[in-house]
């Protein structure tokens, strides 16, 4: 059966809470998870102030401010704090972000943080994704071809470049894909939404020769039909894209194909 | 027991079905037919509401009232047949579990559909 409680070395216990920073006028509550493989403790919620006179507009300027100047043990992901790279997707005010592109102002009281949700952790707020990079792997996102390659580029009219438009854009932080309960539920055999809209950015491409393949491929009740248009991963997306949208143009070429 | 496979190994896994779009075609085409069919349906339940046994067979002699009725019923079954089998597959992870829940699940509609559709033939042949 599904696990719909969390097993008893996952259930979270109250955490510290750190000193408030000295002079400050302007503090903003954290609450953040923090689980660490090298005991055996439970992971908890630790509470933590910041100087808001003394810390960016972002969330990722919160938790680099606590790193730096309150608790240096804290762990997560970051590098390009621009919403470019996708390290620094975590679950802010209870929704699938990217700590870099969102702001404090758009969260009211304390800030909580966590995790990635459903996936395993390897530290605090860094979640284990080599299963989703397998799956972005294995839906083969490159160019196949089987015609003779061009001597220059392979060509593309302005209107099938188009259609790559809304799919290219992914950055693969996995906000979408840790946001779907079907991916939570099965995210062994589905291959979740984000997964799901490369595939489709490969599929749609007028220069690819392979679609047929890469149909073949995703026509599973599993890989690919595991999405029941729940939506959260379009609601979660930090780019603004729909990868519900992107499955259901999936399943719609399955149909077409032999309809 | 340590999981040596490869991310990618565990992810092909058994490799793709080829299936799965049967399922979902079906399932779009009975919820089409459901929604003049259920309408019918509903209205002729409220038509026949406080009637008579004899009225009530005398309505499903009629053969265009029968049919709608035994078609409403099969389109209904059959598509709580598909939704079912999503739900069990999503939810129960025990293989074992899993094949009896499914086998369970058709035979259960298999019945009631079969009930139905001699009770509607009786009904309707009676008279």
């Amino acid at each position: 059966m599904v696990e719909l409680a969390l097993p008893k070395n996952s259930q979270i216990t109250g955490g510290k809470t750190w000193p408030k920073p000295e002079g400050a006028k302007n503090l903003r509550e954290f609450k953040v998870y923090r689980w660490s493989p090298d005991d055996d403790a439970n992971p908890r919620v630790d509470t933590y102030y910041v100087d808001m006179d003394d810390c960016g507009p972002m969330v990722l300027d919160a938790i680099i401010y606590i790193k730096n100047k309150i608790d240096p043990t804290l762990t997560f992901r970051r590098s390009c704090r621009e919403g470019i790279c996708g390290s620094c997707a975590m679950n802010i005010d209870g929704t699938n972000t990217l700590a870099c592109t969102k702001g404090m102002d758009e969260i009211d009281g304390a800030v909580k943080i966590y995790p990635l949700p459903h996936m395993p952790v390897v530290k605090d707020l860094v979640p284990d994704l080599n299963q989703f990079y397998a799956q972005h792997r294995s839906i083969e996102p490159w160019l196949q071809t089987t015609s003779p390659a061009p001597e220059t580029e392979w060509l593309q009219s302005h209107e099938d470049r188009q259609k790559l438009d809304g799919l290219y854009e992914c950055i693969l932080c996995a906000c979408c894909s840790t946001s779907c309960p079907s991916y939570w539920w099965n995210g062994d055999r589905y291959l979740g939404p984000a997964a799901l809209l490369q595939a489709y950015r490969w599929l749609i491409d007028s220069r690819d020769e392979a679609t047929g393949e890469r149909l073949d491929d995703l026509e599973d009740p599993f890989r690919l039909y595991r999405c029941h248009t729940i939506m959260n991963c379009a609601q979660a997306c930090p780019k603004g894209l729909n990868p519900a949208r992107a499955i259901a143009e999936i399943k719609k070429m399955m149909v077409e194909r032999r309809v | 027991m340590t999981d040596m496979r490869t991310p990618l190994g565990k992810v092909r896994g058994l490799g793709s079905a080829k299936d799965g779009t049967e399922h979902f075609w079906r399932q779009r085409v009975t919820a089409v037919a459901n929604v003049p069919l259920t309408i019918f349906f509903i209205g002729l339940i409220i038509a026949l509401n406080g009637a008579s046994y004899d009225e009530v067979q005398a309505a499903l002699s009629n053969p265009f009232v029968a049919l709608l009725t035994m078609g409403a019923i099969l389109s209904a079954l059959y598509h709580m047949k598909l939704g079912m089998q999503v739900i069990i597959e999503d939810y129960i992870h025990d293989d074992a579990w899993k094949f009896l829940l499914v086998m369970l699940n058709t035979f259960f509609v298999a019945s009631v559909g079969l009930l139905s559709v001699f009770a509607l033939l009786k009904l309707a042949f009676a008279g």
